[in-house]
């Protein structure tokens, strides 16, 4: 089973290392991890998606991380109601303009953006959920992908209330 | 202010009366500080593991964090095995490494390793000291992160020219915590688990390490008291319970008493104070919970339900937990329960034959020692395990072994610390096995240099008796690098550094080394040439702990 964890942790050198650290060592698999700032200057959003069997498995995890000292607070996510996004950027083969027309096509199906074009490729832009993030790549697959980079899921939940105020 | 000055100052403003540590480049200006600065002692070991080792027994004598400080790169990884020890048995320890100067930093610099990244998993916390101005404030706070709730070690890292820098020492606003008082959901679970215990026909405490740092070897023996509850005690809590007690059931785990561990196996409510169920105290964790209640009572919320799912778990200060759960009246209708413990006892009594064997040898000691002032120190294998289940120890911070992470080489360096501690008023006997005198025996040099008395029993079987045990019984008896075919004489090694030794062959020559050995007041060490055996009991880990192999 998949989670969903927003940490807030000090704005820290060393800080990620911290927490991916921890997890790995407690034998977690990390799905994604990624950090950006937040409203507060001091201090890092991290969003991680941990493989985890059970809740009491994954709430083990969270009880070691909430020791570190630079975390200030840990939230699951998916226990609440949120939205979830990703970014992707995919990078396609093009060799004839049958082709190209055929990727335009399929892009604007998804509401994907294009967002560059060289003579024998195009990149590719799409923000959503997992699934839709999937279907384009699934769709993209019948042509040459020459690579692929995802920023992995962030998310926030629904509501008035910040997560550094649950 | 300098900064080698501040660091001073501060350490001092912390009561710190005692440095361990060894020199080296990066580090020479703090050295060069201590040098000219009277009021601190500075214990000069022979290796940096056995500086952190001997901070960590300073620290497990007296509670407070155990300072210890080394130089860069190799100077630093030295101290690594010492720090997650400490780590492991959440020791508070404060280490100071120097590092390579700010400028040559990430340039694969003489004698720089990032010693930051390496101690990360096994400190509380590490700094990677910056900027000048941080120093005071980051030292501040190692010191404070080290002493709060679940102790433990933190390193901060500190390049040269920091040292000379001119730091500001802002002044210090000791602000006292005030703990935390329990809140209402706390209140529920507390009174649950008075229900609880009251309710059960076969309660069991077992009580840990977390008692003799929490002080609470006082609460802990007027709690069995009020509801006679009979005590075992983990590798780490033996002496947070007085052993001559009629509730104590004596030390329970892989090689623990039979009795003790059949109690826990048989029990219906484990209440375990201040430990964490360590696998080698519950065995196979399936067959260890079957259909038991447990109450855990630990100061870290991170260990409630992470080996064992604790039917209530209650985090916090274990004076106060304990005295919240004695306000409920005792019924005492344990009789048939303290029956069958009594019986278990009985089948369970170790005849003391006065053999010359190990068992043997750790009764006189602890005959001998008794009610003393006396302190003992173990290193680690099977000589640990033979002390832990026959020498008996009544109060707490009078036994000191490496418990989580069974660091062979631990017990010599940490018996220095201990005696440096405990000066003339507590005196240390410090047992080890040959294979651990041969890591960190070089500290019989600092020993000697500073006159501690230590008494030193070495039980010599020329071989490394756990590593060959393990051979015997899952390898199928084929000892392979666990026997010394070539022999060493260790009464001529210890005394090469000036310390008078016995070389013992026998139990009379040994009772009487002993007494000559505690009638003078300096260093002395006896080599007790011994059979190899094997230690009994021990539990098979896969099965029950009720369950023990023959050999």
């Amino acid at each position: 089973m998949k989670y969903q964890i927003a940490i807030l942790a000090e704005n820290k050198p060393g800080v990620l290392t911290h927490v991916s650290g921890l997890i790995s060592r407690r034998a977690f698999n990390i799905e994604t991890i990624n950090a950006g700032y937040t409203e507060d200057a001091d201090v890092t959003r991290i969003n991680i998606v941990v493989d985890a069997n059970d809740e009491t498995e994954l709430n083990k995890v969270i009880h070691q991380m909430a020791k570190l000292i630079d975390v200030i607070k840990i939230v699951n996510i998916s226990e609440l109601a949120s939205i979830n996004r990703e970014l992707v950027m995919v990078k396609v083969k093009v060799t004839s303009s049958a082709i190209r027309a055929d990727i335009v096509n399929i892009a604007s199906i998804f509401r994907a953006h294009i967002v560059d074009v060289g003579h024998e490729n195009v990149v590719i832009e799409l923000t959503g959920e997992q699934d839709k993030l999937a279907a384009l790549i699934d769709m993209l697959n019948c042509y040459e992908i020459l690579e692929i980079a995802r920023t992995g899921p962030i998310a926030l939940s629904r509501g008035i209330i910040p997560v550094k105020n649950m | 202010m300098e900064g080698s000055a501040a660091i001073i100052k501060c350490l001092k403003e912390n009561n710190v009366d005692t440095v361990f540590g060894y020199p080296g480049g990066m580090i020479l200006p703090l050295f060069d500080a201590l040098g000219r600065d009277e009021s601190i002692k500075f214990i000069l070991s022979t290796h940096e593991q056995s500086a952190a080792h001997a901070a960590d027994g300073y620290a497990r004598a007296s509670g407070l964090p155990g300072v210890c400080i080394a130089t860069s790169g190799p100077g630093a990884t030295n101290l690594v095995t010492g720090i997650a020890t400490a780590f492991m048995d959440s020791v508070p320890m404060i280490i100071i490494t120097g590092q390579v100067d700010s400028d040559l930093l990430g340039k694969d610099s003489f004698q720089e390793t990032d010693i930051f990244g390496i101690t990360m998993p096994i400190t509380k916390y590490s700094f990677r000291l910056r900027k000048a101005d941080e120093l005071v404030v980051v030292l501040r706070k190692a010191f404070e992160l080290a002493n709060a709730g679940r102790k433990g070690p933190v390193l901060v890292d500190i390049p040269k020219n920091l040292f000379f820098c001119d730091v500001p020492y802002p002044k210090y606003n000791l602000q006292k915590r005030e703990t935390d008082r329990p809140d209402a959901d706390f209140l529920i679970c507390a009174a649950e688990a008075q229900k609880k215990i009251l309710q059960s026909h076969k309660p069991i405490i077992i009580a840990g390490g977390g008692v003799i740092f929490g002080q609470a070897s006082d609460e802990l023996r007027k709690f069995a008291e009020k509801y006679n509850l009979p005590v075992v005690v983990t590798l780490m809590g033996i002496g947070s319970f007085p052993a001559d007690h009629e509730l104590y059931m004596g030390f329970a785990g892989l090689h623990g008493r039979k009795s003790a561990n059949c109690a826990v196996a048989e029990a219906d409510l484990v209440i375990a104070i201040g430990s964490r169920f360590g696998d080698r105290q519950t065995g196979n964790i399936t067959e260890y919970v079957n259909d038991k209640h447990f109450i855990h009572i630990d100061i870290d919320p991170a260990e409630i339900d992470k080996n064992v799912h604790s039917s209530i778990g209650l985090a916090g200060d274990i004076k106060i937990i304990l005295a919240l759960l004695m306000q409920q009246k005792a019924v005492d209708d344990l009789a048939k329960w303290w029956n069958r413990l009594n019986e278990l006892r009985k089948e369970d009594d170790f005849e003391y034959t006065g053999a010359y064997d190990v068992p043997n040898v750790m009764h006189h000691i602890s005959q001998t020692i008794n009610r003393g002032d006396y302190a003992v120190v173990t290193d680690v294998g099977q000589h640990q395990m033979w002390a832990a289940q026959h020498i008996e120890r009544f109060k707490p911070r009078t036994w000191f072994t490496s418990g989580g992470l069974g660091t062979m080489g631990f017990g010599l360096p940490a018996a220095v610390g201990i005696q440096i501690y405990y000066k003339h008023d507590r005196r240390v006997i410090h047992i080890a096995g040959d294979g651990g005198i041969k890591m960190t025996g070089s500290e019989y040099y600092t020993i000697a240099a500073l006159n501690l008395p230590i008494i030193s029993v070495i039980i010599n079987n020329e071989s490394l008796g756990m590593i060959r045990q393990l051979q015997k019984v899952f390898y199928g008896t084929r000892y392979f690098s666990s026997e010394f075919k070539y022999r060493m004489n260790y009464a001529e090694y210890v005394n090469s550094f000036g310390i008078d030794t016995y070389d013992v062959h026998s139990m009379d020559e040994f009772v009487e080394a002993l007494s000559n050995a505690i009638s003078e007041n300096r260093p002395k060490a006896i080599i007790v040439n011994i059979d190899k055996e094997f230690v009994e009991p021990m539990t098979k880990m896969d099965c029950g702990i009720n369950t023990f192999i023959k050999f």
